[in-house]
């Protein structure tokens, strides 16, 4: 962890241009708690604490959050979240489901990585099976995943400017992330709730001429992020804004188990993808961003970083995807070809058990865990031989990061509060379940 | 433009640990069963039922009572260094023969290891475990849940209360399996029962304490907070 005063150079036009026309670098000079320096300090007031009330219905709050604070003139002294609003109870019912049939709610838990899910639970159901995916399998779900990540942290950097005061980079980043749902949409048919996986495989192979798009997204979206990159990084708003807040030590988020870009940020190199991988991500190339100090702008710049890698991982992927089948050759788990089983007795009955009885996985465990843009997203399922789960679990990611929020928040301004929650990047979906 | 960052390759782990693969064609039972197991029995021989390794992963049964002790040397021990809590859950199984357990993931990130802990809580026995809130902060919200979910009573836990369902729920913990899908129950008294509310209760009673908010409060409230009383409980 850094210590004493940080200095970062902000961009301010007030000060005027440089040689090439830019906007001045000037050195703002923070110290550990984030303030800016010299400033006398509030005088001390008599006056009881107040009790707010945030969400849950606030555009800040990113969801049905609520967040009651307890406030020293501006200061927070105490945090209380409530949450439950959306809890839709995705885990009993998928007690009463075959397992291809809880696909549909993974999309709708975290919705912003709705075919990172999908492809999450396959793999969570693949091992469960004791199924081994098709090489062509898992280079489809490795781009699935990646594109899934940049959809989700160009929502995050979207709606985080736009609860800092920033709307210009919001416009950018949607107009970028209806790109790739023009992908998936041209993919499996639907845009966010793509129910895109099944055990064993994908519900479709691409489409031909699916690659030329990926291709000219790769090439172009990475100057969208520059462009967003130099409006923010060097922001003198920005920056002041994000700069010291919510800080976490390394120590400290690995005990409150915070994971993904939250867990980067303060300098743990976790990443599930490099410590315990899957889909093979072990030969491809790419780089895990860490920050240093374990603030809001860390997260920043870590998610920022992590688009780019995303990048490099497409690139790899275009270029590896392999010809052959889609599914594992598996007829506990695939369905017969529509010709076959509208022609044949045996493929119909196959068919027809397959649907209504469904696959059977024998007794067992398997927790799977992948990285999704929030961090380590786990599936935990327990199989009883039957063709239902006896226990669904998801390890919701956001949910154990925003645990952590009164630890986050204590000691900072209420204007804060809106910057660091939001830094958390939360799903309520995910949350509540 | 941005600024530089400590881009690493190969994650958190000592030097001497290999670099991990995906793994493949793994077997329905057996295995290579994770090193921390043998230390595990060597070190609290009474207290490990038995361990098994079901398609790569390995599980530990540990008895309800030794649960802070084994979390505490898994947490410290510098050869195991659990340090990462990754789930925390219950399973309750169709068979009402079979006891309820409770369920932890670790993961060092250390050594890149992963074991799966489990505590059987017989049935008959009151639903109650030792917390480990005091190793890993991480479990707060996740023993909330499972308090929440399952009914089993986290001893040691600071503040134990429901997080996904409201404080006043009066119809049991949903995940159980004698816990019908559309809840206990009738539609007609769920929706007398959301009109009966308190809508005072938006604020719960310890909420209220905290702000000094007392002079604001309608008087039955102050009656009630005088006599010690929390909202739903």
């Amino acid at each position: 962890m850094a210590s004493g005063n940080r200095t970062v150079e902000v961009e301010l036009s007030t000060t005027g241009l440089d040689a090439q026309g830019r906007p001045q670098r000037v050195p703002l000079v923070v110290n550990d708690g984030g303030t800016a320096l010299d400033i006398a300090p509030p005088p001390e007031l008599e006056a009881d604490h107040m009790l707010i009330n945030i969400g849950p219905q606030h555009p800040a709050t990113h969801g049905v959050l609520r967040l009651v604070l307890e406030l020293d003139g501006e200061t927070v002294v105490r945090c209380i979240p409530h949450i439950g609003y959306l809890h839709c109870g995705f885990e009993k019912m998928g007690e009463y489901r075959q397992y291809n049939q809880i696909i549909p709610w993974t999309d709708r838990e975290d919705y912003l990585n709705s075919i990172g899910n999908n492809v999450a639970f396959a793999l969570g159901a693949e091992r469960l099976f004791g199924i081994d995916i098709t090489e062509r399998c898992e280079v489809l779900r490795v781009i699935a995943a990646e594109l899934s990540r940049i959809i989700s942290h160009l929502v995050w950097v979207g709606t985080t400017c736009i609860d800092i005061g920033a709307y210009t980079p919001f416009l950018w980043s949607f107009q970028e992330r209806e790109r790739v749902y023009d992908l998936l949409e041209a993919w499996v048919g639907a845009r966010l709730t793509t129910s895109a996986t099944r055990v064993g495989g994908m519900a479709a192979d691409i489409p031909s001429g699916w690659m030329d798009g990926l291709r000219n997204f790769i090439k172009t979206f990475p100057i969208t992020v520059d462009e967003i990159d130099r409006i923010l990084t060097r922001n003198g708003i920005w920056v002041g804004r994000t700069i010291g807040l919510g800080v976490m030590t390394p120590d400290e988020a690995i005990n409150y188990g915070l994971s993904g870009p939250m867990l980067r940020a303060s300098g743990v190199d976790y990443d599930v993808r490099k410590d315990f991988p899957y889909l093979g991500y072990e030969t491809y190339d790419f780089d895990v961003p860490v920050g240093t100090n374990g603030d809001v702008y860390d997260r920043y710049l870590v998610r920022m970083e992590e688009m780019r890698q995303s990048v490099r991982i497409l690139k790899q992927a275009a270029d590896r995807l392999p010809e052959g089948p889609v599914n594992v050759d598996d007829a506990r788990v695939i369905l017969p070809p529509k010709s076959k089983a509208t022609s044949e007795m045996e493929s119909m009955i196959h068919h027809f058990k397959q649907v209504m009885e469904g696959p059977r996985p024998p007794i067992g465990e398997s927790y799977v865990a992948v990285e999704s843009p929030k961090g380590e997203k786990g599936y935990y399922m327990v199989s009883d031989g039957t063709a239902k789960p006896v226990r669904w679990r998801i390890r919701p990611p956001s949910f154990v990061n925003l645990s952590a929020i009164p630890k986050m928040v204590e000691g900072h301004l209420l204007s804060d509060v809106i910057a660091i929650n939001a830094s958390i990047d939360i799903v309520m979906g995910e949350i509540d379940r | 433009m941005t600024e530089k960052f400590n881009t690493v390759q190969t994650g958190g782990a000592l030097k001497e640990v290999s670099a991990p693969a995906t793994p493949r064609s793994v077997a329905h039972r057996g295995g290579d069963a994770n090193p921390s197991v043998a230390a595990l029995e060597i070190q609290f021989p009474g207290s490990v039922l038995r361990s098994q390794v079901v398609w790569g992963e390995t599980t530990v049964y540990i008895t309800p009572s030794s649960v802070p002790d084994v979390m505490r040397w898994l947490h410290d021990d510098p050869d195991q260094r659990y340090d990462y809590l990754s789930d925390l859950t219950a399973v309750e199984y169709r068979d009402y023969e079979e006891p309820l357990e409770v369920v932890w993931h670790l993961r060092s990130l250390p050594f890149r290891r992963f074991l799966r802990v489990k505590a059987a809580i017989p049935r008959g026995a009151p639903l109650a475990i030792p917390s480990v809130w005091g190793i890993w902060k991480a479990a707060d919200w996740m023993e909330r849940e499972c308090y929440d979910m399952f009914g089993i009573v986290f001893e040691g836990h600071p503040d134990l209360r429901r997080i996904l369902m409201w404080e006043q729920y009066r119809e049991g913990f949903p995940l159980r399996k004698d816990f019908p899908l559309r809840g206990r129950f009738s539609r007609a008294e769920q929706l007398r029962q959301a009109l009966a509310q308190n809508i005072e209760s938006r604020y719960s009673m310890e909420e209220l304490t905290i702000a000094d908010a007392f002079e604001d409060l309608p008087p039955d409230m102050r009656k009630r907070l005088s006599t010690g009383e929390r909202t739903g409980e």
